[in-house]
């Protein structure tokens, strides 16, 4: 039999699933929304994204004629990969079902497991660009993936513990203490998470020039609801590195082991910050320049550094 | 209970001290590597600061003082115009393999690190953990002294450079006394000034800032 607190656990884990998928593109349009009124514009409004789903899942897919098992499932495994990511961070609650299931690095795995899928599937049509995206994709997830895992090393090594649930529970439950080398991982995740994203110093996620795009170029074959599938997933993947951001550097407010009375409050807290950091992201992208795909190596190098420089001073400093 | 919470904010003043060193030595630019200087002389003013309140010394609040009167207005101010007069505000020096330079900063904060820790456990201070930080600011900024070509930017580093010290004056010894400081002041101030009559020395004889061309010193 299952206890009453087991029960709520397992209700709370899908209602933080649900909410997670349906609020994604809810928060790329917001991304979007607020890029639009920076560069003085009216922007397509909030719900775009979600009409564009909609579009996307009514259309019929056309395929290469030689596309293999791989392209078709990719989309399908991206989707599944970026909403398991979701689950497994605490987004809401400490204390879910599904977050011992794995710890940061399982996690970084998962994300890993993504990427390689995305690239074969890019790569298995045989056209020029989709070898070049996947290509592009690989140069910069081999720089960025080290520097996340300093990142998380870096939190793990004041938590004590490599699981996401314990690193939010001893940065946000216990006394509040200021980390010096959490300023240090924080700069190397932003980097991180614009890089990881497709996002404007590296790539820009609403061009169709040739030449600059990268996870556009990987994704070109696609079309109706595979291409839905990949545009979602996408959404989750941003989702996610943001509340992961959240968990890592602005925990408070997530409900704590047997709280449940704190959940309500813990939502409102998520729905702030997450308007914060899509506006801070919005603002980011407005004022940086796309770079050379060639800096993006230095650029990406500037986060290992940083995250590398965080872990000695927490060995320095003691915090 | 204030008193751990003054020695979090020196530690976290004395890591953005370190991540500015660092972001000196990867600067292309010589107008933001003049801003990221002074932004440098705020977070040591800061740090002064902190420390004086909390240790409750008096001449530091004055040396927190001088510093934000000297290196965040006055030699920033001096630099920007300097550049101006010579006309270099835009200039973008080629850098050797800045990665590279990353790269040998982090050895060189690891080696000041592991340098620092037998001198820190013989202070008795609070803030004895620092003294490692102001070590690897001192030897990114000799880093940048020796990888930069132009005059301006070795001078930059050289003023960065004697950063780092006060800053392991103020967070080891919890400052020296204020004729000491004074003087020290006094001293960058005025190497400042002599610095900028060599940069016109400099370019008039070399129609050039590049000090790779005083490495021939033979009439030909």
């Amino acid at each position: 039999m299952m206890s009453t607190d087991q029960a709520l656990g397992i209700l709370f884990q899908v209602y933080q699933s649900l909410l997670v998928v349906l609020l994604a593109p809810l928060l790329t349009g917001w991304v979007n929304q607020c890029r639009a009124w920076l560069q003085n514009r009216n922007g397509p409004g909030l719900l775009q994204p979600y009409r564009t789903l909609r579009k996307l899942f009514h259309k019929d897919a056309v395929m290469a004629y030689n596309a293999s098992l791989l392209f078709r499932a990719t989309p399908y495994i991206l989707f599944g990969c970026m909403w398991l990511a979701a689950a497994i961070i605490p987004i809401i609650a400490v204390d879910l079902p599904f977050s011992p299931a794995a710890d940061v690095i399982a996690l970084v795995g998962v994300f890993a497991l993504a990427r390689v899928f995305i690239s074969l599937a890019a790569m298995d049509i045989g056209t020029a660009f989709g070898t070049l995206g996947a290509r592009r994709e690989m140069l910069v997830s081999f720089l960025a993936e080290p520097a996340l895992l300093m990142v998380f090393f870096t939190a793990s090594l004041i938590s004590q513990s490599t699981q996401l649930p314990r690193i939010v529970d001893a940065l946000a439950h216990h006394q509040f203490v200021l980390y010096p080398s959490l300023a240090f991982a924080g700069l190397a995740f932003v980097i991180v998470l614009l890089a990881e994203n497709a996002r404007i110093p590296v790539d820009n996620p609403s061009t169709h020039l040739e030449l600059t795009m990268i996870h556009e170029a990987m994704i070109l074959e696609y079309s109706a609801r595979h291409l839905a599938l990949v545009e979602w997933a996408s959404s989750l993947k941003l989702f996610a590195y943001i509340s992961i951001g959240i968990a890592l550097f602005l925990p408070y407010g997530i409900a704590e082991v047997g709280n449940w009375g704190a959940l309500p409050l813990a939502i409102i807290a998520l729905m702030v910050k997450l308007i914060l950091a899509g506006a801070a992201l919005a603002l980011l992208e407005a004022l940086l320049a796309k770079m050379r795909i060639f800096r993006a190596p230095e650029f990406l190098g500037t986060a290992f550094l940083l995250a590398v420089l965080g872990l000695l001073i927490h060995f320095l400093l003691g915090a | 209970m204030t008193m751990t919470y003054t020695i979090q904010i020196i530690n976290l003043l004395a890591s953005m001290l370190l991540l500015i060193a660092f972001a000196m030595l990867t600067q292309r630019r010589i107008l933001s590597l003049i801003n990221l200087f002074a932004w440098q002389g705020l977070v040591l003013s800061l740090s002064t600061f902190v420390v004086a309140y909390s240790t409750d010394q008096r001449h530091l609040y004055y040396s927190a003082g001088l510093t934000l009167l000297l290196k965040v207005l006055v030699l920033p101010w001096l630099l920007h115009r300097l550049i101006r007069k010579l006309n270099v505000k835009w200039d973008v020096e080629t850098l050797i393999n800045i990665p590279t330079t990353m790269l040998v900063g982090i050895v060189l904060v690891i080696f000041a690190f592991n340098l620092a820790a037998p001198i820190s456990q013989l202070s008795e201070s609070i803030t004895r953990g620092l003294i490692g930080i102001a070590l690897a600011s001192v030897l990114l900024s000799l880093l940048m002294m020796l990888t930069r070509r132009k005059a301006v930017p070795q001078v930059v580093g050289f003023l960065a450079m004697e950063n780092g010290l006060f800053f392991a004056a103020t967070s080891a010894t919890h400052g020296m006394p204020l004729v000491v400081e004074l003087g020290i002041a006094l001293d960058v101030l005025v190497a400042t000034f002599i610095f900028g009559i060599f940069f016109f020395q400099i370019r008039e004889t070399f129609d050039s800032l590049d000090i790779s061309h005083m490495e021939k010193l033979k009439d030909d």
